[in-house]
């Protein structure tokens, strides 16, 4: 089983890991063998289906821009385990004493919503991929035309310097009253 | 050199000959001498002390830790890595925690934010699920003195590295090679004993010898894996039509088979399987079909009914999940077997892993090597509970009973009970899934 091939993370690339991202030394290696649980070919890295060969993820509504998310992080075909561990370094709880970790602040937590939406690089969201988002979570149950009026609403409550966009500064500000430190922070346990 | 291993094996020889036939005759008569049980408790002791001492060098180790982060608090989460707010299922969205901002009850509108309930739930999904997390071994809370199971574990101390050398040598050098002759002995009388009574008409006698013959042959087989099974409540054991039960590996028919006698319904198999399916019916009819044909369901239906209708042919067993599970949950159940029979016998099988895995990732390795981890473990314990018979309930339609059945199941093995259907563990999942959540949210979001 995974636990045979044990871990092969060095001591030295743990204490990095902690420091990059501020995990425990024994969630790393929990994470480790479950990275290495999902890598099904066995050569260190994670391809798109191994991501969604997880069922939970395969019939989440938005299982295909999380699943991006890994591979923005490495811009390649393949995320191997730092990648993977640093976008999971994100869905840490944010604590208002310790700032030297900067995977898990409210800015990066914000930046990787953003990038669920806007997926052009052009750092805005357009009333086209705001549309392509909805659709994905709602499939074939709302209208056409009712989801462009929501796209239309949510971009003008939205847009403040008028160019029908939504850009990263008004997306924050759009998030202003949201709790966005429970929202996109997972329990983790120790 | 050859001298002393000729006086060796001479001398050896009939003891271990002795003990051999011992063990394989009080098999067949279904005795024990209670030394199986002594073992499993001396073994749990070993363990014990391990787990002590490994303690101790964690507690060594570990230096205070400044993070805030939630302490782990039942012992059951020991191994989990989070703790789940949110998932997505079958049934749409779930919410786990009672927390504020998580809770979605009145229609509002569409926000911006509302991505990140999905962007949250697919991460804690990457991070653990349950459909994969039954589809690998579970882990173990103590070690057991298995390299297996050492989950990174290094050198600890030198009397458990002492200690795991002896067990190394006991494991390989007396249980392997014993357990290697009695399981062959017991394949061996299996093989030989059905394809004698194949030849026998077909009547009352041929019945009763089927029998014994299957009681013992089983035996035999169990006891070359050291298998320690208490059997729970058998006044419900049946005496005929179908007896449903959770899957964990081909094992669980030996383990079954030592106790009561039954015909099998499975996929046919290939290799070491396929002798072993191809013995046994020569003696009774089971029934054997390949998955992928379809036109084969229907026939395999109408064989289920036929042989449930007649009281004098020996239970069916089934396991209705189709697919090997590590023991923790229970997965959906097929409808099939419960179609077919308005009465179900429920049977829940539960092993102690401590031991030595049970279960069979098919995925990963052939029939043999999962033996080979079999023969080398320490033993298979194992309880089985036979369940009161269940009868379906008028205008209950099949997928109901069959949940209902899984339900009281879940209940007696302390089993997590899932909706997810065994077949992930090969295929994906299906289109239609997919849109179940989108609906679920669909419902949540306000439109004019």
């Amino acid at each position: 089983m995974g636990a045979r091939a044990s871990i092969q993370l060095q001591d030295v690339e743990i204490e990095e890991i902690q420091n990059e991202t501020g995990f425990s030394r024994n969630q790393i290696i929990r994470l480790y063998s479950r990275f290495e649980s999902l890598d099904k070919s066995g050569n260190g890295f994670l391809s798109r289906e191994d991501f969604l060969r997880i069922p939970e993820l395969a019939i989440n509504p938005l299982g295909d821009r999380i699943v991006h998310a890994f591979f923005q992080e490495s811009n390649d075909e393949t995320v191997n385990f730092r990648q993977f561990i640093n976008v999971l370094a994100r869905f840490r709880p944010t604590k208002v004493k310790i700032s030297k970790n900067k995977l898990n602040t409210r800015e990066e937590k914000l930046k990787f919503a953003f990038r669920m939406y806007a997926l052009d690089g052009d750092d805005k969201i357009s009333r086209d991929e705001l549309l392509a988002v909805l659709h994905m979570m709602v499939g074939a149950n709302i209208s056409e035309e009712q989801l462009g009026s929501i796209a239309d609403r949510t971009i003008h409550e939205a847009d403040t310097d008028g160019d029908k966009q939504i850009s990263f500064d008004e997306f924050k500000q759009a998030m202003e009253k949201v709790d966005v430190e429970q929202k996109m922070s997972i329990r983790f346990l120790n | 050199m050859e001298q002393l291993l000729i006086t060796t094996i001479t001398i050896l020889f009939f003891p271990v000959a002795c003990l051999l036939l011992l063990v394989v005759l009080l098999a067949s008569i279904g005795k024990s001498l209670g030394l199986r049980r002594q073992y499993v408790q001396f073994l749990l002791k070993v363990f014990e002390f391990g787990r002590h001492k490994i303690e101790k060098a964690q507690q060594k180790q570990e230096n205070p830790d400044d993070e805030t982060e939630e302490e782990v608090d039942s012992d059951d989460e020991g191994k989990r890595v989070i703790r789940r707010d949110i998932s997505v299922s079958l049934d749409g969205l779930k919410f786990h925690s009672a927390r504020q901002d998580l809770v979605l009850e009145d229609k509002k509108d569409f926000h911006i934010s509302d991505a990140m309930y999905f962007a949250k739930c697919g991460m804690e999904a990457v991070i653990e699920d349950d459909v994969t997390k039954c589809f690998t071994a579970e882990e173990l809370k103590s070690w057991n003195f298995l390299t297996r199971t050492t989950q990174g574990h290094q050198f600890i101390s030198v009397r458990l590295t002492i200690l795991w050398c002896l067990g190394f040598l006991f494991r390989y050098c007396f249980l392997v090679p014993m357990r290697v002759v009695v399981l062959s002995i017991g394949l061996l009388w299996l093989i030989v004993s059905t394809a004698f009574i194949g030849y026998l008409p077909r009547n009352k006698f041929k019945g009763r010898l089927n029998e014994y013959v299957s009681l013992m042959s089983h035996r035999i087989l169990a006891r070359g894996c050291s298998a320690y099974v208490v059997y729970h409540n058998k006044e419900n054991k049946a005496s005929s039509g179908i007896v449903v039960a959770n899957h964990t590996s081909p094992i669980d028919v030996i383990i079954m088979s030592c106790d009561n006698c039954y015909a099998m319904v499975g996929q046919a198999q290939g290799g070491f399987l396929g002798v072993i399916q191809r013995a046994l019916s020569r003696a009774t009819s089971h029934i054997w079909f390949e998955r992928s044909e379809v036109k084969d369901r229907h026939i395999v239906a109408k064989r289920l009914r036929d042989h449930v209708a007649d009281k004098s042919k020996l239970p069916i067993l089934i396991f209705p999940e189709g697919t090997c599970i590590n023991n923790t949950s229970v997965m959906m159940f097929k409808k099939g077997s419960f179609e077919n029979s308005d009465r179900i016998h429920p049977v829940a099988i539960k092993y102690d892993l401590r031991f030595g895995d049970a279960f069979w990732n098919s995925s990963k390795m052939g029939m043999l090597g999962h033996l080979w981890e079999l023969l080398t473990s320490w033993a298979l314990v194992a309880d089985v509970w036979y369940l009161p018979p269940m009868d379906k309930q008028e205008g209950e339609d099949a997928i109901g009973f069959a949940s209902r059945v899984k339900k009281e199941i879940v209940k007696q093995g302390g089993f997590a009970d899932l909706d997810w259907d065994g077949m992930l563990k090969r295929n994906k999942v299906k289109e239609e899934w997919i849109s179940k959540p989108q609906e679920e949210y669909s419902k949540l979001i306000k439109v004019e």
